[in-house]
């Protein structure tokens, strides 16, 4: 894991930046450099909502090695606004009271470390929403 | 007058009972419910740290104060466990939250009163006029060894407030420090947990500097513990802040809103800027407010703030500190706690 790599990848992981094309208006999580729509190349920055709607999901059992003390865990796929889905692992829940359909928030996690000595990746993962939220 | 524009907490989902953790050392756990009143604490989720906590704390101060990320101009976090020995916790919350790139950043240490030297400073850049807004943020993933006295109190949390001249919820009205050189808690380079003087850290350290700072800033403003309607102290344990505001002449009515150690734990750093915030959830408009923090090595820093009427307006904006606290926990044994806090030695 390069530092270079998360570093270009801060404003989608850190702010929920997606890129709307200025051409056609489709919007895209993470940004890409062409609209596979219209093939315009400019966008305009949008930064989407700490919420969603859980579409889908997996349980993760036998993961990656840097992800293999948090297994069993899920993984979902969140509508965050209408057509714009993001994947993230959701935490902090019972997994067998997970459901398609139920609202999540976003909130800000570690993701993975780079072994014992190197960075820090952070970003979004999914949590249920709290007594207090609702 | 310059002071707090917006506030905001977070407290981890998850929990352990005093009772687990004693169990585990054969150690009587009455003797820390009734001898320290401590019943629980919050635990870190293997994915958060200071860094996470922090961001999802200024966020909520963010909803709070309604302005521009892009007009903060100094981000500061106080804390004894920044995730990173070389690298500043400060710029990946700026960078989270949109505060970059024309931005002061640093990160504080000072055992628990971190927090508070972070208000302390940006403050008083915010009454210099050299900064329009400051992110001030106290937060801590406590380290405590197994089967130490400190294991059953430290505990995970985080409150940022962001201090400006405008859109004021509580004005900062004084600020006092009461430093002098005394050993009663430090860790050394490399150590993974802190070390103590046991009951060298009550009366020579916490007490000494936590009622000498309440004391000097009281006489500062003119003012007595009856014309406040909170204090908050630094909280090691459920008892200390009792302690500290009795002997000062405070009521309970006056500090058990603001003392949460009882099922929160000592989040060191984050400790009295937490019971702050969960004060300001409830404050009414003009109600004085007196804080003061302790931090081992040793020193206190002392607020005295005074809300405005803008407090009713933000209150409801974010999560309040007590709600997070008593609603939707999760319960840990200590063997998931173990393995969350990284405390089993696994193969390379």
């Amino acid at each position: 894991m390069f530092p270079a790599k998360i570093w270009r990848e801060f404003p989608q992981r850190y702010r929920l930046e997606a890129a709307k094309c200025k051409k056609c208006g489709k919007t895209f999580f993470p940004p890409r450099l062409v609209c596979n729509s219209c093939f315009h190349r400019e966008f305009e920055s949008i930064k989407l909502p700490w919420e969603g709607t859980l579409v889908t999901y997996t349980i993760i059992r036998t993961p990656p090695s840097s992800f293999s003390d948090q297994a069993p865990y899920a993984v979902g796929i969140i509508e965050v606004v209408p057509g714009l889905k993001i994947t993230c692992q959701i935490v902090d829940v019972d997994l067998d009271k997970l459901a398609s359909g139920q609202k999540l928030f976003l909130e800000f996690r570690l993701i993975q470390k780079d072994g014992k000595q190197g960075v820090l990746c952070y970003g979004y993962k999914a949590v249920p929403v709290a007594d207090y939220n609702s | 007058m310059a002071g707090i524009v917006g506030y905001g907490s977070y407290i981890p989902r998850y929990r352990i009972k005093v009772e687990e953790i004693a169990k585990v050392w054969g150690t009587d756990a009455e003797s820390y419910k009734k001898g320290l009143m401590l019943q629980e604490k919050s635990v870190p989720a293997p994915d958060q740290d200071v860094i996470t906590m922090s961001v999802e704390a200024a966020r909520r101060a963010l909803l709070r104060a309604q302005i521009n990320p892009q007009h903060i101009d100094a981000v500061y976090i106080g804390s004894e466990s920044h995730p990173y020995a070389v690298k500043p916790s400060g710029t990946a919350v700026a960078e989270a939250i949109g505060a970059i790139p024309e931005v002061h950043c640093a990160d504080f240490e000072f055992a628990c009163k971190a927090g508070t030297e972070a208000m302390f400073v940006a403050y008083g850049l915010v009454c210099s006029g050299k900064i329009r807004y400051g992110l001030a943020i106290a937060a801590d993933t406590s380290q405590g060894a197994p089967g130490d006295a400190l294991e059953f109190s430290a505990a995970a949390g985080a409150a940022a407030y962001i201090l400006g001249n405008d859109n004021v919820a509580a004005e900062i009205e004084e600020t006092y420090s009461f430093c002098t050189d005394t050993p009663d808690f430090w860790r050394r380079e490399y150590q993974h947990y802190p070390e103590h003087g046991s009951r060298f850290t009550g009366e020579p350290a916490y007490f000494h500097h936590t009622l000498s700072c309440a004391q000097g800033i009281m006489k500062k403003v003119g003012k007595k513990p009856q014309d406040f309607k909170y204090a908050i102290f630094h909280q090691p344990n459920g008892k200390f802040p009792m302690l500290a505001a009795q002997k000062l002449g405070f009521k309970r009515e006056q500090w058990e809103d603001g003392r949460l150690s009882p099922t929160l734990g000592n989040t060191y750093s984050g400790a009295s800027p937490m019971g702050l915030s969960a004060v300001l959830d409830k404050a009414e408009p003009g109600d004085l407010i007196l804080l003061v923090s302790f931090g081992s090595g040793a020193g206190s820093d002392g607020f005295v703030i005074r809300t405005t009427d803008r407090i009713k307006e933000i209150q409801a904006k974010a999560p309040r500190t007590k709600q997070q606290l008593d609603l939707s926990k999760r319960y840990l044994d200590y063997g998931t706690y173990a393995k969350f806090r990284g405390k089993i030695l696994k193969a390379e």
